[in-house]
């Protein structure tokens, strides 16, 4: 194991930013701490760099022990949101900073500096300064900076956050071609669940300072452990309901206003109990459920319809307080439902997710 | 509501093309006449002897004098001395104030601003009460039997050391800091992730960017003390005689006005290519809160002795380490901050303790400034108020600071207005003559209005001073409400129009209620530079047409007694509560807006 944290907490006054936080990460596995602001992604970042020290909780590099050990000494890479370049500097010895502060001879520090740029494809730029160079740029160096003295685990804070949309595209993949070609290990803060979803092995799922849920990305959009997962990842209908009865896993859901679903229940989940059902848009099939089908069929009257682009969303009131919308392909207008006219659905029972309440 | 409306009045931005021409027309006409045309005054003068002729003699007197040639090194071994020493003890303030919270950063801001704002004349007789032969410290280290003799504190090189650092301490950590804050905390937390540790990450990335804080403040230091005189004529001895006191005595003596202009014009060229220093470094512009501009690599040469540096600190962090092993399984002690503390906390006291000894001795029953004072008299204080001469020198000073900072107030404002308008036209040129004031002399302007004043019968009246009082408050006010101005968001008169509201409506309800306690905090300033102001009051008023200020150095060049402590106590006092409510009401107008 590259890195293992264990039980890592801190506290603000009252505010726990991060409590009880545990994570393994293995050699060349590329992790993405996810997350809304607040939620201790970063905290937990910076306890690894060691830059936040934590109130209890262990921390492992390399199977070295280095809870409080100086940043200096952990062997680890950082790169900071808006970059971090020394600005005063060339980027040559921006990229040539790690090497002189472990001594590394001249001949050396020219060759690795090279190679590092030219794994990043900006080998013309060594003697500007960082700002001469454009945002992508700036971001590449960072990269460089960090891979030029090959630390054991490379931390990257919201790397992307500043550029523009394109270029962040770019830059994921550029990134991710480098954590291939280096099988270096990484761990990524993002907020961004496109981002998190594209690039990681696994997705580290963090809310209020905990961790939600931990595991590969289609695990975590399939079978969410929470409520706060299946919201936070994906677009999600929810709907309140109650247990009306159940058959060994399988359970009858009243939905608010009274239609019924089936669903397949956790064990913990009696009759009687609130709950809340959750769907997600692309399951949800417009008209009435084949007979035989093992589907659940709800109704409820056309709200509005949009084409977005590639997929067109029809919005239907369940009750006034609960509407739920179902993606589909974009094909023609014709197919889409009249405004307020009553409108069946129908999605399959195993894509039914409940979660307590 | 027409468009037409829209584009004319008083607001920044939308202004009609010359309307910035109008606003900024009423601050030229009192800078011409005040300072621009007295100060080429004062530089044609000392080109011509009293008939009238062209002559390079006052010149030539001056190189060929041993004395003023004398005067000319100590003013400039004083001024390198004190710049150097307030670097060394201003880094570590500056440093701290940076990197602690916002809040306790603004507290321990007013440790830096008490003694800024409190006058030359009050800060000098505290050091009179601390270093002289019976003053606290030779008092306390005799008791202590560490000597036997008092060691002479005071009236020396010494004495006159002590009182520039602390005169111009406050400068520099208020020129450094901002410069210091503008780095990038990510980056000293980016090297340490690269590996280097305090001593490497401090040489070689935050102490080169501060570099233009460093370099700016000590220039300004530097020539401010050129042309300073309060503080060396106080606590100096004979050979502490600076150029400035030279031109003061030379006017004072009546001697040759063709000389005490050579004087002067020497010390602004001086000042000038020091100016000009400064602006390559810095940016003048930051003397108007603006972003510092220069920003490129340092020079290679430097760069290497820096890496030197960082690695003669990096050996003896690693035999620190070696002695003092870090672990990994509990949070190291936190040495760097602890010495970072120490040594601002040593200069924060150096700062603002002495000022307050001043006020115990105001209370004595002696008849001395000795410590410990005798306690408890208010006799000192019943002299003072009974005294015609101080009570007639308060109420000029008080009435001279009002019309001074209502005057400048309102055209400071105004300038400031026409400076933040889209339409104007060289605007570095304008900004630059407006705060030009703030970086000549005050000795020079003192010069220079002297000469506009006598021969129009102006001495003495408190009008005349109170418009050259306003020259020098001017910058002060500029700056001050550029700041707000540029904090405010235009938008929301913008909002205001939308709904139906006229320029001056917008203006009445909209704009002024946010911006006027920045205005007033430029009224309070320009107060108290006014209420401060000794140098120009020295060539202007004379007996009973004194100000507070120049009744002091009056008092304290013949005699220093506690009846004079009672006076510094008085105005401290008073400049005290103005500066307090004008930073109370300045950090509650930017919460305004920024809200």
């Amino acid at each position: 194991m590259k890195l293992i944290a264990k039980n890592l907490s801190k506290s603000y006054g009252p505010v726990k930013a991060l409590d009880s936080a545990s994570l393994a990460i293995r050699e060349g596995e590329f992790v993405s701490l996810l997350g809304p602001s607040g939620s201790g992604k970063t905290t937990f970042l910076m306890m690894v760099a060691g830059l936040i020290m934590p109130d209890v909780g262990e921390l492992r590099i390399n199977g070295k022990l280095a809870t409080y050990l100086p940043v200096q000494d952990r062997d680890i890479g950082m790169v900071f949101q808006n970059y971090a370049l020394f600005p005063h500097l060339t980027v040559f010895e921006n990229i040539a900073f790690p090497l002189r502060m472990r001594k590394i001879d001249e001949n050396r520090i020219r060759s690795a500096v090279g190679e590092a740029l030219e794994m990043v494809r900006l080998s013309s730029t060594a003697d500007r300064v960082p700002a001469a160079l454009s945002g992508g740029q700036q971001q590449r160096i960072a990269l460089a900076r960090c891979l030029v003295y090959k630390p054991s685990i490379i931390l990257m804070d919201e790397p992307l956050g500043a550029l523009d949309r394109k270029m962040r595209e770019e830059m994921q993949l550029e990134i991710k071609r480098i954590h291939r070609a280096l099988g270096t290990t990484l761990l990524y803060v993002t907020h961004d669940q496109d981002e998190a979803m594209t690039m990681s092995d696994r997705i580290c799922l963090m809310h209020d300072g905990r961790i939600e849920q931990l595991g590969v990305p289609e695990e975590l959009y399939f079978s969410p452990q929470t409520a706060f997962a299946a919201d936070f990842l994906g677009n999600s209908n929810f709907m309140d309901a109650e247990v009306m009865g159940r058959d060994q896993d399988m359970a009858s859901l009243k939905l608010a206003g009274g239609q019924v679903i089936r669903a397949r229940l956790k064990e913990s989940l009696l009759q009687s109990d609130h709950v809340r059902v959750m769907v997600r848009p692309e399951r949800l099939r417009l008209g009435p459920a084949e007979p035989g089908s093992d589907c659940n069929e709800i109704r409820g009257t056309v709200f509005d319809t949009v084409l977005v682009g590639e997929v067109t969303r029809v919005y239907v009131h369940i009750t006034a307080d609960i509407t739920v919308s179902a993606t589909s392909l974009t094909g023609t207008h014709a197919q889409l439902p009249a405004l307020d006219s009553v409108q069946a659905m129908h999605w399959p029972v195993s894509d039914t997710l409940v979660f307590s309440r | 509501m027409s468009t037409k409306r829209h584009e004319s009045g008083v607001r920044p931005g939308v202004m009609a093309d010359f309307s910035w021409a109008i606003l900024i027309a009423p601050t030229l006409a009192l800078l011409t006449l005040l300072f621009i045309f007295p100060v080429a005054q004062v530089l044609w003068l000392s080109f011509y002897d009293p008939a009238g002729n062209f002559t390079i003699s006052n010149y030539e007197k001056l190189a060929a004098t041993p004395a003023y040639l004398q005067s000319l090194w100590v003013t400039f071994e004083l001024s390198a001395s004190t710049t150097l020493l307030c670097i060394l003890i201003g880094y570590p303030v500056a440093y701290l104030l940076v990197s602690v919270k916002t809040s306790l950063s603004r507290k321990l801001l007013i440790l830096v601003l008490i003694p800024f704002w409190t006058s030359f004349l009050v800060r000098s007789f505290a050091w009179m009460v601390l270093l002289g032969r019976q003053g606290a410290i030779n008092n306390v280290l005799m008791s202590l039997g560490i000597i036997d003799q008092p060691l002479s504190l005071i009236y020396n090189h010494t004495g006159a050391l002590i009182g520039m650092v602390h005169v111009m301490l406050p400068l520099f950590v208020l020129v450094a800091a901002p410069v210091m804050s503008r780095i990038d905390k990510n980056l000293m937390n980016a090297a340490a992730t690269l590996g280097a540790g305090v001593s490497q990450s401090f040489w070689r990335i935050f102490f080169p960017l501060s570099l233009p804080g460093v370099a700016g403040g000590g220039i300004l230091i530097f020539v401010t003390s050129l042309g300073f005189f309060i503080t060396p004529g106080l606590l100096g001895g004979r050979h502490e005689m600076v150029i400035s006191r030279i031109i003061v005595r030379e006017i004072q003596e009546g001697v040759s006005w063709g000389f005490a202009s050579a004087l002067s014009v020497l010390l602004l060229v001086a000042t000038v290519v020091f100016f000009i220093l400064y602006d390559r470094l810095v940016g003048l512009s930051s003397l108007s809160g603006g972003d510092s501009r220069r920003r490129g690599t340092v020079a290679a040469g430097l760069q290497k002795l820096l890496a030197i540096i960082a690695a003669a600190g990096d050996i003896m962090e690693k035999a620190y380490r070696h002695v003092f092993p870090v672990r990994a399984d509990r949070p190291a002690l936190r040495t760097g901050a602890a010495l970072l503390w120490t040594a601002a906390a040593l200069a924060l006291l150096f700062l603002v303790l002495p000022i307050l000894f001043i006020i115990p001795v105001s209370f004595t029953k002696q008849s001395f400034i000795g410590w410990p004072p005798d306690l408890f008299s208010w006799h000192w204080y019943e002299r003072f108020a009974s005294s015609p001469l101080w009570s007639t020198a308060m109420i000029r000073s008080i009435a001279i600071g009002i019309g001074t900072g209502i005057l400048a107030t309102v055209l400071g404002t105004l300038a400031a207005y026409a400076l933040v308008s889209r339409k104007m036209r060289w605007r570095a040129f304008w900004l630059g003559l407006v705060i030009s004031p703030m970086m000549v002399p005050n000795v020079v302007i003192g010069v220079a209005i002297f000469y506009l004043f006598a021969p129009l019968k102006l001495i003495g009246s408190g009008a005349g001073l109170a418009l050259a009082h306003t020259v020098i408050a001017l910058p002060y006010v500029v700056v001050t409400v550029l700041a707000v101005l540029k904090g405010y968001d235009e938008r929301l008169n913008q909002a205001a129009w939308t709904m139906g509201a006229g320029t001056w409506q917008t203006f009445k309800r909209i704009q002024l209620p946010l911006i006027q306690t920045g205005i007033f905090a430029a009224f309070l300033f320009a107060f108290v530079k006014s209420f401060d102001d000794l140098t120009i009051a020295l060539f202007v008023t004379a007996g009973l047409t004194s100000t507070l200020p120049k009744e002091m150095w009056d008092a304290a060049t013949t005699e220093v007694n506690p009846e004079l402590a009672a006076v510094s106590t008085v105005t401290l006092f008073i400049v005290l509560a103005v500066i307090i409510v004008a930073e109370r009401l300045q950090s509650r107008g930017a919460l305004h807006l920024k809200k």
